[in-house]
């Protein structure tokens, strides 16, 4: 959670008016700021202290409170993501697979760790639980793309093919 | 909708199901079944689906093209299995699909070269799958339907009994005689701790309240399982049916699935299923044509192991941090919004309708005599058959592995095998013959956990994997009560000391000592049990952990530090490629003669073992 964003905020009025009325929806809903910062995340791709704010005012909270959830769960990141998102699985069954090399090697190839995103915004890469394919461990994805059974080897070839 | 009305769907359904229906005689239908699991839509089985039906619509075949859930064979997916004959394709790809078509849907020839080999017989013919190792020792109770219905239809849900429990509950029996049902039987949670499932919904009905809730943990953290997902992607109205009948039993109008996010396709076919229920009058006001009224919400998780912990999780669904907190009060009492819930697992609640339809007697007839009925497990790691098994309580970790699971590839020798994930322990090949249930596994210092097996050989350094898992929960671990949140981290400094070479055996007994403390003390389930992995490989495998410390040396070859990266002189003709490769200057050596590697220099980053193209360099 140290790590620090230097990506400044580009949010839009149309990002703004999207996420406020979703909020409306949400906000007598018992319950309902996960399903909040959820939504946010799916509009802006990463929660910033800006949207953080907007939740905080339309659900009448502090934002101590939204930042406090926003930290504790692994899936609401605070830095943009890149635009291929890159996860290595590090599940057991990928681990005892070697998941940990491919890991390595990625970070090697693109010069940035784990939970970190590439200067020009093109990469980021998580280390992430486990995806539910063991069969085909280990495994990592390249946004909705998913490649099993790699090695080290393997990831140039990978990353390779998400050029532009 | 009422009973009459569910038993006329029901009949009409059924014909529709044509061969999948085995107990009725409908036609020689000719039906595709392609699996929409997880591991086989990773595989793209979605555009094999795409396919088979494009080609069926465009040759106008009188064939059904279904999607399903998971067969459980997943180390063998993209799966497609073809009905009448029940041809079981294994490792299907887009490119296969035109044989199938031409040769099988058009001809009647099965294509013999792309089914799973074990189901081809020695004459040539097809063995039923049920005949195979992989299924021949499984029971399927909870997964029943997994591989069977297509999971986004309630009426082929509908068609294998599907509700009949619900409606046998609503109209022929009372709150408490369910609850009896379900005490008899002996089921047990089947998220981990075994706790008797009839016990905690008695207690949530008597606790007192006008409001009750109903909860089902579907956050399945356990890395390397993924037994509760299948059910959700596969059956998913079985929970549903479930979660209705508890609510009828303990008297709650509202319901929650509390599922984690990583899940997509569970998620969705979980809004479908609730979506087809509503619509069907199966959830919503006045049930089946009762007063019993019921609804069930979603609620996403968003990554963190320690929302599976009950008291968490409910804080969780109130949309906090899922920090836990201590019980009592227990959730039967106290729990969503401070009101009575009653909170099980996927697989716990996918046993309730086919108990309530069958009787207390059936479910308690398999298993052991403390541990009823069947249970799911998650196959992974270095096994041939990665994927899901349902087999009877009692049966032996060895007929798990080498029978159904197909032993240990490359000609490996098995060296442990893991249960309950970070919770749990490891089982040494010594104790292959053990009995799996609860209490043999707990007895052993593992656990039974929600049913993750993660299979691990001679590779494997057991230091290593303890390590793994004390990475993860000190990474997990929500920071509320210091036995977990400092404990668990002083304790992982310690594992890498090891790994390293720099501990001393003082340490070991140490480690040892630090383990007893924070499962005495910590807060909740996961600080309790997360010195287990510890402990159970320091029980089972010291002689690896005194190999670190006194030897300094990494028996499994796996820790980096430990490694000595050795040059062959026979092999080495003297290029110098290493050494100019070597980042640190650490070899030494001149043109045409043997290198050297000095130790004392080396930071094992292993470049000059790729660089090598004469094979002269290995790790030791």
């Amino acid at each position: 959670m140290s790590k620090k964003c230097t990506v400044p905020f580009s949010g839009t009025k149309e990002q703004e008016s999207e996420l406020r009325s979703a909020l409306s929806l949400l906000k007598n809903k018992e319950g309902a700021l996960m399903e909040a910062l959820q939504t946010a995340q799916g509009i802006y791709g990463y929660l910033p202290k800006e949207v953080q704010e907007i939740v905080a005012e339309e659900f009448g909270v502090s934002l101590a409170e939204v930042y406090g959830v926003a930290t504790f769960y692994s899936q609401f990141s605070l830095m943009p993501k890149g635009k291929y998102k890159i996860g290595v699985c590090l599940g057991t069954a990928c681990y005892v697979k070697g998941s940990g090399d491919v890991l390595a090697q990625v970070e090697k190839l693109l010069g940035v760790s784990a939970g970190e995103v590439t200067p020009d915004g093109r990469f980021s890469i998580d280390a992430t639980r486990c995806i539910g394919c063991c069969g085909l461990a280990p495994v990592m994805t390249v946004n909705d793309d998913v490649y099993g059974r790699i090695t080290a080897d393997g990831v140039a070839a990978i990353l390779a093919k998400y050029k532009d | 909708m009422d009973v009459k009305k569910l038993e006329q769907i029901k009949a009409r359904a059924l014909k529709n199901m044509g061969p999948r229906a085995v107990e009725t005689d409908y036609g020689k239908e000719r039906t595709v079944l392609v699996c929409g699991g997880t591991g086989c839509t990773s595989g793209h089985s979605r555009k094999i689906l795409e396919e088979f039906k494009r080609r069926v619509a465009e040759e106008k075949l009188d064939v059904k093209v279904i999607m399903t859930g998971c067969f459980g064979l997943c180390a063998l997916g993209p799966i497609v299995v073809v009905y009448p004959e029940g041809a079981f394709y294994a490792q299907m790809t887009e490119d296969h699909v035109a044989e199938v078509v031409e040769e099988h849907l058009k001809k009647g020839n099965v294509v013999k070269h792309l089914l799973y080999k074990e189901t081809v017989s020695e004459d040539g013919g097809i063995k039923p799958l049920g005949e195979t190792n992989f299924y021949k020792k499984q029971h399927r109770v909870a997964l029943r339907n997994c591989g069977r219905i297509n999971p986004e239809n309630i009426e082929e849900y509908i068609a294998f009994d599907g509700y009949k429990a619900l409606a046998k509950a609503l109209t022929e029996m009372s709150g408490e005689e369910v609850i009896g049902v379900i005490k008899a039987s002996g089921l047990r949670g089947r998220g981990g701790a075994g706790f008797p499932t009839g016990l905690k919904w008695e207690f949530t009905k008597k606790a007192a309240g006008d409001k009750k809730f109903v909860a089902c943990n579907a956050d399945e953290g356990d890395p390397g399982a993924f037994m509760d997902r299948s059910v959700l992607e596969g059956d998913p109205h079985a929970v549903i049916e479930a979660m209705a009948i508890a609510a009828y039993a303990v008297g709650s109008d509202q319901g929650y699935v509390y599922v984690r996010a990583e899940y997509p396709i569970a998620v969705e076919r979980l809004k479908i299923a609730i979506g087809q229920a509503r619509e069907y009058g199966l959830l919503g006001k006045n049930i089946l044509g009762t007063d019993f009224c019921f609804d069930i919400d979603i609620r996403l998780g968003a990554g963190a192991f320690v929302c599976g912990e009950e008291t968490a999780l409910m804080t969780s669904i109130e949309g906090k941090r899922g920090e836990p907190r201590p019980r009592p009060p227990f959730p039967a009492n106290k729990g969503l919004f401070g009101k009575p819930t009653l909170l099980n697992n996927v697989e716990t609640y996918a046993n309730v309708a086919q108990i309530i339809l069958n009787g207390a007697d059936w479910f308690a007839s398999m298993g052991t005599e403390k541990s009823k009925g069947t249970k799911v497990f998650a196959l992974g790691g270095k096994i041939a058959h990665t994927g899901l098994v349902e087999v009877p309580m009692g049966t032996t970790l060895r007929e798990i592995i080498y029978e159904i699971g197909g032993g240990i590839p490359d000609g490996k020798a098995f060296k442990a095998a893991q249960t309950g994930g970070p919770s749990g322990g490891c089982i040494p090949a010594s104790l292959i013959d053990t009995k799996i249930d609860y209490d043999s596994l707990t007895a052993i210092g593992s656990m039974m956990g929600s049913g993750g097996l993660i299979v691990m050989n001679e590779d494997n350094c057991m230091v290593d994997i303890a390590k793994f898992f004390l990475e993860f929960t000190v990474d997990e671990s929500c920071g509320k009560c210091t036995p977990c949140r400092i404990g668990t981290k002083r304790l992982l400094e310690m594992l890498t000391k090891v790994t390293e070479g720099k501990a001393t055996e003082e340490d070991l007994d140490k480690m040892e000592e630090l383990c007893h403390y924070i499962k005495a003390n910590a807060l909740c389930g996961l600080g309790q049990t997360a010195p287990n992995p510890v402990l159970s490989t320091l029980r089972y495998f010291r002689s690896e952990y005194e190999a670190h410390v006194k030897e300094k040396r990494c028996p499994a070859g796996v820790c980096k530090k430990l490694l000595r990266y050795e040059i062959d002189k026979e092999k080495c003709i003297g290029c110098t490629a290493c050494a100019r490769q070597c980042p640190v200057g650490a070899i030494t050596g001149t043109l045409k003669n043997p290198h050297e590697i000095d130790q004392n220099k080396c930071i094992k980053c292993g470049a000059c073992q790729e660089k090598c193209k004469f094979g002269a360099i290995s790790k030791k």
